[in-house]
Formats: C-alpha cells, sequence, structure tokens
C-alpha cells in the first residue's frame, strides 16, 4: 500500500466512524468525493425548487383576495427566496458557487421539484399548495433536520419551522373556503382534485426504482424510503381532508386494519415521467421565466460588481 | 378621514406594484428586499384603511377615481432602475412625512412612529442602489438617469398638503430635495430639470386623478374579490 492510499483509507475510516456515531460531518472533513457530489446535486436540487416554486405562487399575489391573505402570500414568497439563499450557501461550503448552480438550473442540467410545473388556475390552488405541496415536503424534510451533513441539517431547522407555518395557511385558507359559498367550495375541492396526485408523487419513485435511494441511506444523507414517507404522508392527510369537508380523489382509499395505515390506489408513473422529461403543462413557462429574470437582471449585477470594485464595498 | 385614505393608499399601491417583482427580480437577495419592503407597506395601509373603514372594502371596492394616492406610486414597474428611482423619491417623502407627523401630536403620530423604522429602511435600501447603479456602469448609469427622470414630473404632488396632516408641506419638500440632490451628486447623477407635475387643472391622484395604467392594476386586484360579492376568505 502506498502512503497516499494509506492516509485516503485512514481518512475514510474516521468518515465511517463519524457516520455510524451519527456525528455531523462538516464542510472541513475529509469526505468521499460521491458523498460531496451527491450532497451538492440534493442541496441545489432543493434550492432550485424554491426559487421555482416562487412562481406559481406569485402568480396570486395580485390577485389575492383580501388584504390579509395578500400579507400572508407575500410573506410565503419571500420566505421561499430567503431558503434558497440559506440553501445556495450551505451548497457553497462544499465549494460550489451560487452562480455555478444557478447557470446548471438554467441550462437544465440541475432539475427542481417537478410539482413547480403544475399551473396554478384558481385562488384555491394557493391553499392547495401550502396544505398538500408543503405538507409533503415537511415530510420529505424533517427527517433532513437529522441528515449527517452538519451545514444542510442545520439550514433545515429553520426551513422547517417556516414551512410547517405555510402548511398550516394553507390548510386555514382551504378550511375558508370550504366554509365560504357554493363557489369558494367547489374553488376548494377542484383544486385538491388537482394537487393530491401530484403531491404523492412528490416522495419519488417506488423504492425498488429510486437510483439514488440506498447509497442516500447508507449516507445518512437520507433516513427513511419513499415509500415509507409517502404512507406517512397520506396517513395525515385522511383525516385533515374530512376536517376540511373535502374528498380526496382516490376511490381506493381506505383504512387497512392489517396494516394500520391508508391502502391508496396505484400513481400514474407515466405522467411523472412525462413531467420530469420535460412535457409537464410548465416545464418551459417556469424555466423561461427564471432565465428571462436571470438575464434582464445582469446589468444589475454588473453595475453593483463595478461599483464595490470602485468603492472597496463587499459585494451587493 | 382624508388623510388616512391618503396615506393608506400610497402604502397600498406601492406595496402591489412592489409585489409584481416576485419571482422576477435581479438577485435572491432582492427578491426578499423587494417583498420586505412591500410587506411593511401592506402592514401601513391596512393600519391606515382601518382608521377610516373596512380595509378590504377600501381596497377591492372602490372604482379609480376614489382612489387618493400620488400618482408617482402607481407608475409600472419598468426596468430595476425605474424602480428603485421610484423608491428613492417615494420613500425619502414618506421617511420625512412620517417623522414629521410621529412628533406631532394628530391621530397618525403612533403608526407614524412605528412606521418610521421601516420607511428608513426603504430609503437607505434606495440610497444604496441609486449610488450604485449610478456610479456602477454606463449602463446602469444611464438606466437610473432615466428613470429618474420619467418619474421627476410625479414629484411635485407629493408635496401638495394633504388635509388631516398638520405638517409644514414647504419645509418638507426643501429637505426633500436637499437630501435628493445629495445622494443624486454622490450618485454622479445629476437632479433631473424639467416641470415636476402636469399641465393639467383637473389635479392628480391626491383629486382622484390617476394615470391610465392605474385602471388596469385595479382590475387585477380588485377581480378576484368583486367576482364573489360578500364572500369571506
Amino acid at each position: 500500500m502506498t502512503t497516499m492510499a494509506a492516509d485516503a483509507g485512514a481518512y475514510e475510516a474516521v468518515f465511517d466512524a463519524a457516520l455510524a456515531a451519527d456525528e455531523r460531518i462538516e464542510p472541513r472533513d475529509w469526505m468521499p468525493d460521491e458523498y460531496r457530489a451527491t450532497l451538492v446535486r440534493q442541496m441545489a436540487q432543493h434550492a432550485h425548487s424554491e426559487i421555482i416554486g416562487m412562481q406559481p405562487e406569485a402568480n396570486w399575489i395580485t390577485r389575492a383576495p383580501s388584504l390579509r391573505r395578500k400579507a400572508i402570500l407575500m410573506a410565503k414568497v419571500q420566505d421561499e427566496a430567503g431558503h434558497g439563499l440559506y440553501l445556495y450557501s450551505a451548497a457553497e461550503t462544499l465549494g460550489t458557487s451560487r452562480d455555478e448552480l444557478l447557470d446548471k438550473l438554467h441550462s437544465g442540467r440541475q432539475k427542481y421539484s417537478s410539482i413547480f410545473n403544475y399551473p396554478t388556475l384558481t385562488w384555491a390552488d394557493v391553499g392547495a399548495i401550502g396544505w398538500l405541496v408543503d405538507g409533503a415536503a415537511i415530510t420529505n424534510q424533517v427527517p433532513l433536520c437529522r441528515c449527517s451533513y452538519g451545514p444542510y441539517a442545520r439550514a433545515m431547522v429553520r426551513i422547517c419551522k417556516e414551512e410547517s407555518f405555510h402548511q398550516r395557511q394553507g390548510y386555514e385558507l382551504l378550511l375558508a373556503l370550504s366554509r365560504g359559498t357554493e363557489a369558494q367550495r367547489a374553488m376548494a375541492q377542484d383544486a385538491v382534485d388537482r394537487w393530491w396526485w401530484p403531491s404523492l408523487m412528490m416522495f419519488g419513485p417506488p423504492d425498488d426504482a429510486s437510483a439514488h435511494s440506498a447509497q442516500s441511506m447508507a449516507w445518512k444523507i437520507k433516513r427513511h424510503s419513499n415509500d415509507e414517507l409517502r404512507q406517512r404522508f397520506v396517513d395525515i392527510c385522511v383525516p385533515q381532508a374530512e376536517s376540511l369537508g373535502l374528498t380526496l380523489p382516490d376511490p381506493e382509499l381506505r383504512w387497512s386494519e392489517e396494516r394500520g395505515h391508508y391502502d391508496f390506489g396505484p400513481i400514474d408513473w407515466d405522467e411523472f415521467r412525462e413531467v420530469l422529461r420535460g412535457n409537464g403543462p410548465c416545464n418551459a413557462q417556469r424555466i423561461t421565466q427564471r432565465r428571462r429574470a436571470h438575464e434582464e437582471g445582469a446589468w444589475v449585477r454588473e453595475a453593483a460588481a463595478a461599483y464595490a470594485a470602485k468603492h472597496g464595498e463587499a459585494q451587493a | 378621514m382624508t388623510a388616512a385614505l391618503a396615506l393608506g393608499d400610497d402604502a397600498l399601491v406601492l406595496s402591489h406594484r412592489l409585489g409584481e417583482w416576485a419571482g422576477r427580480a435581479p438577485v435572491l437577495e432582492e427578491e426578499v428586499a423587494l417583498a420586505n419592503i412591500a410587506l411593511d407597506l401592506l402592514g401601513q395601509a391596512r393600519v391606515l384603511l382601518s382608521l377610516a373603514d373596512d380595509e378590504d372594502e377600501l381596497a377591492y371596492l372602490r372604482e379609480e377615481r376614489a382612489f387618493r394616492n400620488v400618482q408617482l406610486v402607481e407608475q409600472p414597474n419598468g426596468d430595476f432602475a425605474h424602480t428603485i428611482a421610484r423608491q428613492l423619491y417615494f420613500s425619502t417623502y414618506q421617511e420625512l412625512l412620517y417623522e414629521r407627523l410621529a412628533h406631532g401630536s394628530g391621530p397618525f403620530a403612533p403608526l407614524a412612529a412605528k412606521a418610521v423604522k421601516e420607511v428608513a429602511y426603504h430609503r437607505d435600501h434606495a440610497e444604496h442602489w441609486t449610488l450604485r447603479l449610478g456610479d456602477g456602469t454606463d449602463e446602469s448609469h444611464e438606466r437610473m438617469r432615466r428613470g429618474l427622470d420619467a418619474l421627476w414630473r410625479f414629484t411635485g404632488e407629493l408635496f401638495e398638503p394633504v388635509e388631516g396632516c398638520e405638517v409644514e408641506w414647504h419645509t418638507l419638500h426643501d429637505a426633500w430635495l436637499t437630501r435628493i440632490t445629495s445622494v443624486l451628486e454622490r450618485a454622479t447623477l445629476a437632479v433631473p430639470e424639467g416641470p415636476r407635475r402636469g399641465g393639467w387643472a383637473a389635479g392628480a391622484g391626491r383629486q382622484g386623478i390617476h394615470t391610465e395604467p392605474f385602471g388596469r392594476m385595479l382590475a387585477e386586484m380588485q377581480h378576484l374579490h368583486r367576482s364573489h360579492p360578500g364572500a369571506t376568505w
């Protein structure tokens, strides 16, 4: 064995021991290249989802039907920009800059959550996104607060607190609609009908078809399997839908005494793959708007950099 | 409550315009900053409009001619420099106005005392960007100059006395001009020349006379609320 190989072996042993002891890996610690790459990919995708996710909700800021709802929605969209900032910063601790990651988003080399490729057609969609999409995100993200990589885990603690606010606000928005006029109730039901199945797809492919799951579980980046989290989400949502007085669009949904869980119908994975492949209703629109904002903002960023260079100011 | 409507509508309308930036800002930090300013303004608007009547009835059920905001705040966003020019003119005015109201004994003193801290941040944000854009690149300088020039003719109206605000409008104007002049000088920009108001005896925003884009803004803002008469949200 060469000295270098022996060193690498020793580093790897320290890394493995830290994982085994459930300790956090920090930016300066040695880590396998694949672990680093997996984290960058996952954190970038999460950050991209936050900033692309601003679009379907921002779509309703200018039409929010009361000033209270408008304030709540604006604050929510602002939180998402903030989450994007923490996550890009957390990814920077692994040596990848925000510019690099944005470039990969804009050129399609990195992805964002497919759920944001669906349109927000009515005001009730804002509620359905809060209740179902943020609800699914929280179910996915709470375990990430215990992720083995320190900066990611810490960012997730703060993000999860804010997400659970968003989820409650979405639920409360739908509750107001379901107790409102007939037209409002119908609007709420229609939104839930459209968002339910895409929300279930947010947990990713079934365990036997998930490309990265096993390794991520071994590295303690991921703590539960896709199917486990999906089931947890369904179990939470069914009683909530009953309290809302709304139905979920799945005739096979029923409690199983035997499993101690709700059974649910088959998910249309063809649709999932199509949307992932770029053929969802809003894929082109979302990325075009993101690119346009970035390109139209180039002169602003250049001006800030030029000013900072002239005046020795820390860059904006 | 003429004054509550005037100040409340200023805040409501500018908040709405800033909300239109969501998802379109040039850099992520500005998504956060512009939303923050929009939220502060919306909070102010809700307090002020509630002093006059029901906030939602006022925001969603008045016709264009019943709004009392200055025309400056309803101007469309334009590019980022245009938005910053609007922010600079308005937040400088609003800070000076609220400082005076906070020290007075009128009904707006408590609100103004709280809001002036928020507005000081808005003004600081606008000044910093005016400096960066004015003294950044040739392109940003030119865009900032165009924004300042285009909006200059809406600045005269800011100093028209508002009934119910016990303020010396003349000294408020002088303080505003001194501050704007100093910022623009530091930003290597000239104070625009040309008229400060439109030549129409009917008046402007404070009299319910608005500019053409405002009706379209209200149509968008009000349509959902108006589509469901009597509904609660």
